[in-house]
């Protein structure tokens, strides 16, 4: 029992990081329809700026500054990259973020090397927050829950209850009509690209010392960030904080319980084969939870896409 | 007179062919291992250490058979078996005749069977193959040939040392086993399940997980297991981003115990790890540099670090290739002759320039030598030049030297 309240925090944290960097996907998805490959590339920039910043100014500053300079340079890729490629239409676009995300790998690699970098916990929240049963919840943990609930909270303010939040909303389903009562609908494209990549880039800042800070990181979790903002439906906020939550939990309780498929199939019926060794199923009934929940998520994507194809709050169909 | 004159000059030709030609042949040790992709930066930090022992423990002691030099030649093989026999056959091609290769045990079993081939096919230009890091148990057991010689210290003998060092531990009781799911991860998981039954049966294995290489994003649940296991102990194969994923996800989440590892060390991992692992983080190896073995090892690390700043003397077992070799070219009085060389290595006992005796033994070209846990804690001769760095804690003198072994060996 006591592991369970564990595991819901846990899964709670995973789950609000991965709603920062869907956030800013979705949006960025229902402004432009085209997917930003090279999202989860700008959450790596966000934390190796971070680092370099934590080396000479400390970590808060580094959380402050790394995300502006991630959000600057996503609006200068929409402005100078994405804004021309537009006119060739969606593939074109795909194959651009595409190659940008294999680009920064290689420079990410190319200045900081390919080990893994030294970005710490600021020494502040150093601390065990509270233990649950021997489980001690780091400080650092709830100080990432506060952190992604704050901006999601933020974020949800500016969308709906402002003026800027309005123009955007109508410039994401009406900009011609937008752009004719005298709106800079480009300049909104290129701000709404620049928070998301910002977004993504406090994820980076806030996940790197945790998460580990190298090459890889934008790979591992580049594609589980596309299968949130499909389940939660593409454009949609709540759908993104809902699917990240729901991912959170299932993976992380899948892995931190064994499972077994063998008492799952005896459970519903089927006897296991007379010799393991030989039987052609010996891999399904030997698969335990920790195994399969990292593709868990992608399981339920393939399921929503069947049942609910628009996503658990999509408006339109995908 | 005239014949006087030509048997001069011939001889004197004869001289000076025979002279540059003693002169002029470098000794080559085509170095295969990856150069590129993910694994790059162990395969370059290799290299540099081969070269550097090459230059500091050969060339400028004056060489071998009285002044051949020797020189370290690249391959890349991206990590693959496949490009590695055909830099293999390149290397071979240019008259290469010693292949130095490390990093993956898949990648060493393609290149011993390889070779044994082409040694049986072509006995005018065998070649010896020096692996000084694949430390699959079966490459001196089943698989096992003459031409094959390992440097390191096999995963069946680490952790033959490891388990002693915990069988000594009356404090632990349970223990947890977790690593990648992998062929490297189930050999060491099955030897440690071995090993603890056989010395301390009281001790219960409260886990034995395998998890999927490079795709872990968070060790959390699994670092919850780990504490709520109640392990005393836990221990771990992972390498890489793998390796400070776990290590440091359960350090976090209140586990306090040892994490006996294999590869927790330098390469940005003892960096990352810092002060966090601190009291913690236990690393099997051979070759100590903390405290210093001497001041020869001490002048050496300095001058590895003089020369490559960003560079951690990692791989201890370099030198002791280096100078196995140059100590077998000598004594065989050929370079070219890998036969005589081979078995002037089989059996060799060498001082290692980090402390204790190389024993290499004969039946199956396993090197023998001191293992070390290592402590990861602050240390003079840091790795990372993050200031920690391996500390000896305690170590089994000459492991597993009767360990059995299924060799067969085969001699030319």
């Amino acid at each position: 029992m006591d592991l369970v309240l564990v595991n819901l925090i846990d899964g709670l944290v995973t789950g609000l990081l991965l709603f920062m960097l869907s956030a800013g996907l979705t949006l960025i998805f229902s402004m432009m329809g085209v997917l930003n490959f090279a999202h989860a590339s700008f959450y790596m920039l966000g934390a190796y700026f971070a680092y370099q910043i934590s080396l000479f100014l400390g970590f808060w500053v580094g959380l402050l500054v790394a995300p502006i300079i991630v959000g600057i340079a996503g609006a200068g890729v929409e402005r100078y990259g994405l804004r021309r490629v537009h006119q060739y239409g969606h593939v074109p676009e795909l194959i651009f973020t595409f190659g940008l995300a294999l680009l920064i790998e290689e420079v990410v690699q190319f200045i900081w090397g390919k080990s893994q970098m030294a970005y710490e916990i600021p020494e502040v929240l150093e601390f065990t927050a509270f233990a649950i049963a021997g489980n001690s919840i780091p400080a650092y943990k709830i100080f990432m829950i506060f952190m992604s609930v704050a901006i999601f909270i933020v974020l949800l303010y500016v969308l709906t209850r402002t003026r800027v939040g309005m123009i955007i909303q109508a410039a994401l389903s009406y900009p011609k009509t937008v752009e004719a009562l005298g709106h800079n609908v480009p300049l909104v494209f290129m701000g709404v690209f620049g928070v998301g990549t910002a977004l993504a880039g406090v994820a980076g800042v806030i996940a790197g010392p945790v998460l580990g800070t190298f090459p890889g990181m934008a790979v591992v979790l580049g594609s589980i960030v596309f299968v949130t903002i499909v389940i939660g439906g593409l454009g949609s906020l709540w759908g993104a904080l809902v699917a990240s939550l729901l991912i959170g939990w299932i993976t992380t309780f899948a892995k931190s319980y064994n499972i077994e498929m063998a008492n799952i199939l005896t459970g519903i019926g089927i006897s296991p084969p007379e010799n393991m060794d030989e039987s052609m199923f010996r891999d399904l009934w030997t698969v335990t939870s920790p195994q399969i929940a990292d593709i868990l998520p992608y399981i339920l994507m393939v399921l929503i896409l069947v049942f609910r194809p628009y996503g658990l709050f999509g408006k339109r169909d995908a | 007179m005239r014949n006087t004159t030509r048997l001069g000059l011939s001889t004197a030709l004869a001289l000076v062919i025979g002279a540059s030609a003693a002169f002029a042949d470098n000794v080559k040790i085509a170095f295969i291992d990856p150069l590129s992709g993910p694994f790059a930066s162990t395969g370059t930090n290799g290299l540099h250490q081969y070269e550097f022992a090459a230059e500091e423990l050969v060339n400028k002691q004056g060489g071998v058979l009285g002044g051949d030099k020797f020189e370290i030649v690249a391959f890349d093989n991206k990590i693959s078996p496949k490009e590695s026999l055909i830099q293999l056959q390149v290397a071979i091609d240019q008259g290469i005749r010693y292949i130095a290769q490390g990093n993956s045990s898949g990648v060493a079993n393609a290149l011993t069977e390889a070779i044994d081939k082409h040694n049986k096919r072509n006995p005018d230009d065998r070649v010896l193959f020096l692996n000084y890091s694949a430390v699959d148990p079966a490459l001196t057991n089943d698989k096992c040939n003459f031409w094959h010689f390992r440097f390191d210290a096999n995963a069946d003998i680490k952790m033959d040392a490891l388990t002693d060092i915990i069988a000594q531990d009356d404090g632990i009781k349970k223990v947890y086993i977790i690593g990648q799911d992998y062929s490297f991860g189930k050999a060491v998981a099955a030897a440690a399940e071995k090993f603890l039954g056989e010395k301390r049966p009281d001790i219960e294995i409260v886990g034995n997980e395998l998890h999927p290489i490079g795709k872990v994003k968070d060790f959390t649940p699994y670092a919850r297991k780990i504490v709520s296991s109640g392990a005393d102990a836990m221990i771990t194969g992972n390498w890489g981003a793998d390796m400070v994923g776990l290590g440091k996800s359960v350090l976090e989440n209140g586990y306090t115990g040892p994490i006996y590892t294999y590869y927790a060390a330098a390469d940005g991992i003892t960096a990352a790890f810092g002060a966090a692992g601190d009291g913690s983080l236990r690393l099997v190896s051979e070759g100590q540099q903390n405290p210093p073995a001497s001041e020869r090892a001490e002048n050496y690390v300095k001058a590895f670090k003089a020369k490559y700043p960003d560079g951690n003397v990692s791989q201890s077992r370099i030198t002791n290739v280096i100078e196995m070799l140059a100590k077998a070219i000598n004594e065989a009085g050929t370079a070219t002759d890998v036969v005589k060389v081979g078995m002037a290595l089989e059996g060799m006992e060498h001082d290692s320039l980090w402390g204790g005796k190389i024993f290499m033994r004969p039946q199956d070209h396993q090197a023998i030598q001191d293992v070390h846990i290592f402590a990861h804690t602050k240390v003079e001769y840091d790795y990372d030049n993050s200031g920690y760095g391996m500390l000896t804690e305690s170590t089994v003198e000459m492991a597993a030297m009767d360990s059995p072994t299924t060799c067969e060996m085969k001699r030319p």
